[in-house]
């Protein structure tokens, strides 16, 4: 077993057990630190897919913006403690067996030969030069093959924008025409 | 850094990916919880971008890792409205468990 199936493979598991721990904490806070564990870990596999471009964004755009955003907002609502137990008693093991199957029906098209004909051999037959993957070749497609899609991920961006103010702005009562219905109590 | 995992096959990374997405949906089945929900949608994004690069690895390609990067921008938008509606949620229901939110109950 080489060096790097070694730390592959220790890699791979502080990954699921952070996923796990995500899956069954019951503090927020500590549900979103162990998604930051499997958001670094994610990053170095980046680092070992000569993608070091993007293990970057995915340090600072998802441990560095999101996760903050996650706590900011666990914070503010006073949520840390969250109950592991579902109002409905089927709901559970009816879970459980549809992410077994999920598994199952993955491992089935992961190991099948139709699926994977060249994808058992290592990564290092085919050799990567070392400009493959480098902010710059990244940069290069994005803003020529991948132009209009740049463009529209930005609007996209705006409008999320835009909607999450919008959305979170305190609903203020139309006060320009008193009318009868004024009078009422503002229930919610 | 140039040797950490190239060893490895591909499959390896299709089978990680593989696994955290089933953890993902089963976050979202099992937790009502709407914070965690939106965390596991989260794990399911970032196991299908380790796919993604992967095999932007293995064919040499680096429109997989621009597809990554789009990913993570419809990511952050995502959870910037996701966030919206749980705290505007939760500023008038005092809870953000999704079992009980059925106003929308025909």
């Amino acid at each position: 077993m080489s060096f790097g199936t070694v730390l592959f493979l220790i890699l791979a598991l502080i990954a699921v057990v952070s996923a796990v721990g995500m899956l069954t904490s019951t503090n927020a806070v500590h549900a979103a630190l162990f998604l930051v564990t499997n958001f670094v870990c994610i990053a170095l596999f980046y680092l070992g897919l000569n993608a070091p471009f993007l293990a970057m964004v995915q340090i600072t755009i998802y441990t560095g913006a999101i996760m903050v955003l996650f706590l900011f907002v666990i914070m503010l609502l006073g949520a840390a403690q969250v109950s592991l137990r579902s109002t409905l008693r089927w709901h559970g093991p009816l879970a459980v067996v549809l992410v077994l199957m999920l598994i199952g029906v993955a491992g089935v098209m992961a190991f099948s030969p139709a699926v994977n004909n060249n994808l058992t051999s290592p990564l290092a037959l085919q050799e990567a030069s070392t400009a493959f993957g480098s902010p710059q070749a990244v940069g290069e497609v994005l803003f020529s093959n991948y132009l209009l899609p740049f463009q529209m991920v930005g609007i996209l961006l705006l409008v999320a924008m835009i909607g999450a103010v919008v959305l979170t702005r305190e609903a203020k009562k139309p006060t320009r025409q008193p009318g009868p219905e004024e009078s009422s109590p503002a229930g919610e | 850094m140039e040797e950490i995992a190239f060893l490895v096959p591909t499959s390896y990374y299709i089978i990680l990916s593989g696994v955290l997405f089933a953890i993902g949906v089963a976050g979202v089945l099992l937790r009502r919880n709407a914070i965690l929900l939106l965390m596991s949608v989260e794990l399911m994004l970032n196991s299908a971008n380790l796919a993604f690069a992967a095999f932007s690895r293995t064919f040499l390609d680096v429109g997989g890792q621009v597809f990554v990067f789009f990913v993570i921008t419809v990511a952050a938008a995502e959870v910037a409205v996701g966030l919206a509606l749980i705290v505007t949620i939760f500023h008038t229901k005092r809870s953000i468990d999704i079992d009980e939110l059925h106003a929308m109950e025909g």
